[in-house]
């Protein structure tokens, strides 16, 4: 990768405890189920990858681990806290402790960059207004968009927004950083340079990386941990390398984009050729 | 389904509806002291609610007032009592078309505006966002909004009222001939506090119903263009119905505590 140059080249870390644990976790929505037993941990200060399928719920995780919504069975635990079961206020607490770059990067439309980077600092502290101001121009520094910050979101590019929603989850020194889809819609110098802001906040401030894609390019060279989903669980989990070379043939698939597999290419349907002659949909 | 099952699931639908406004409500009152702490979030809701609306509120009162004026002169004319036309303008605008037609006005103007902003602010994950970052979107979006609305709607209502009177005046004295000295007179020794009361309780009421109607549909918009859209129709269906229902039960409650 390019852009990577300046960056150190990618050493083991230590391994730590893990600051997400997930058990046996079952989830359904209208009676479909999304996770069947699903099961992972997320290593506090490394970078993690959860990959899989379009619609295999990966989004969905992200949701859990918030505690958007909350598990139909199972355990999810956030640095010893037991999500689903924390009171609102518990619940804000430990959020507090998060930051999460949205795939759109869900800047509010009415406040222009520097407001946005601003807004969890008003929110959440009673700092000077020029303290707030040092650390907004920080932030944007860190991004590379401090000149931009007196546009409004609707003058950014995609890769813009992405780059002040990062900021902005970044304002409050968070103790983990949730990336749902960092890279979709991106142009090449865009998604290089996400890349290279995720693992600088892993390396520069120690921060634990979550990063929901499927792109298998940008995560074999970003991930420390990789993990697969497909029909509500855990398929595959370990390194890039590892992954490669796992015998599992959606994994097989999924990391070498073949169009036909486990997955198939046809939505379940009847039969082509009957639907044809019958004149119904 | 049988007639009388889809009156059950209608009836439930209704229950579970007014329950969940209930409920929203409640979320909005324990915000409120909360709200009221930053007030600089709730004069920039006044002022959306409130200014922003202010010239169609303006238009529709002087058009009403000249309506009013016209009609009721006709009426009057035949029993020779030319001379109450201040009094039944005054009358007929504090107590009911002032605070009606302003919350219908409102429901259109504000109540639209306040339901699709929170809407599309669903949609483009703006309040997961600030879920995500802490911040509880019903302090920080909605309670401003709804009281900016309570307090914009009375005040509307008021210079409504205002211009409607003077729109009747205008119309009244000036092209119908019309005795100024017995207008204002007449008007002046029919009119008193109460009437002025009933139309600013029902200006907060309909202010507070229209409010509380925008942002739970805004807020509980399906996140989808469709979805926004229904949220922006339902606010100005259910306002206007309410508003309505909301008329005739405090008229009939009014009318009972003076008499």
């Amino acid at each position: 990768m390019s852009n990577n140059e300046n960056m150190p080249a990618q050493q083991p870390r230590p391994a730590g405890d893990n600051i997400v644990e997930i058990h046996d976790v079952h989830y359904s929505v209208g009676g479909r189920a999304i996770f069947s037993g699903l099961s992972l941990s997320i290593p506090r200060g490394r970078i993690t990858a959860i990959m899989g399928p379009s619609g295999t719920g990966k989004t969905t995780l992200m949701r859990l681990i918030t505690g958007q919504i909350k598990p139909d069975q199972g355990r999810v635990v956030f640095d010893g806290l037991d999500v689903p079961n924390l009171k609102r206020r518990e619940l804000y607490a430990a959020r507090r402790r998060m930051g999460m770059l949205f795939q759109n990067g869900a800047l509010l439309t009415d406040m222009d960059v520097f407001e946005n980077v601003a807004f969890p600092l008003r929110e959440h502290t009673r700092l000077p207004e020029a303290l707030i101001r040092n650390i907004v121009l920080t932030k944007l520094q860190a991004v590379g968009l401090r000149g931009a910050a007196r546009l409004m979101p609707a003058e950014l590019s995609g890769g813009m927004a992405r780059r002040v929603a990062l900021a902005r989850a970044m304002a409050t020194d968070p103790e983990v950083l949730i990336y749902d889809e960092p890279f979709t819609g991106l142009d090449p110098i865009s998604m290089g340079m996400i890349v290279r802001l995720v693992r600088q906040m892993n390396y520069a401030l120690g921060i634990t990386s979550i990063v929901v894609s499927h792109d298998v390019e940008e995560l074999a060279i970003l991930a420390d941990t990789s993990y697969i989903i497909s029909g509500g669980k855990v398929v595959a989990a370990g390194s890039f390398l590892e992954l490669k070379d796992h015998d599992s043939e959606i994994v097989n698939q999924f990391i070498n984009g073949l169009a036909d597999g486990p997955v198939p290419f046809h939505y379940p349907a009847g039969d082509y050729y009957e639907q044809l002659l019958a004149g119904t949909v | 389904m049988s007639l009388v099952g889809e009156l059950t699931d209608g009836l439930r639908g209704f229950v579970t509806a007014v329950g969940s406004v209930t409920v929203f409500l409640g979320r909005i009152l324990g915000q409120t002291p909360r709200a009221f702490a930053r007030p600089g979030l709730i004069i920039d809701q006044i002022y959306n609610a409130g200014a922003l609306s202010l010239i169609i509120i303006m238009i529709c009162g002087l058009f009403v007032g000249l309506v009013l004026a016209l009609q009721s002169y006709q009426l009057l004319e035949r029993f020779g009592s030319e001379d109450a036309l201040g009094t039944g303008a005054a009358l007929a605008l504090l107590k009911e078309l002032g605070p009606v037609v302003t919350a219908l006005l409102f429901a259109g103007r504000a109540g639209t505006a306040l339901a699709s902003e929170i809407g599309l602010m669903r949609a483009t994950d703006q309040l997961t966002a600030m879920e995500m970052m802490a911040v509880d979107p019903i302090r920080r979006v909605v309670t401003p909004r709804f009281i900016g609305g309570v307090v914009a709607m009375p005040l509307l209502a008021m210079i409504f009222i205002a211009i409607g009177i003077f729109g009747a005046a205008f119309e009244g004295v000036q092209l119908l001939s019309v005795d100024s000295a017995s207008f204002w007179s007449q008007m002046r020794s029919a009119v008193d506090v109460k009437d002025v009361m009933e139309g600013l309780i029902k200006g907060c009421v309909f202010g507070a119903a229209c409010s509380l109607i925008a942002v739970y549909e805004g807020f509980n918009a399906i996140p989808t263009a469709e979805g926004v859209g229904r949220a922006t129709t339902r606010t100005v269906v259910i306002s206007a119905v309410l508003t309505l229902i909301l008329d005739y039960m405090l008229t009939a409650v009014m009318l009972a505590t003076r008499s």
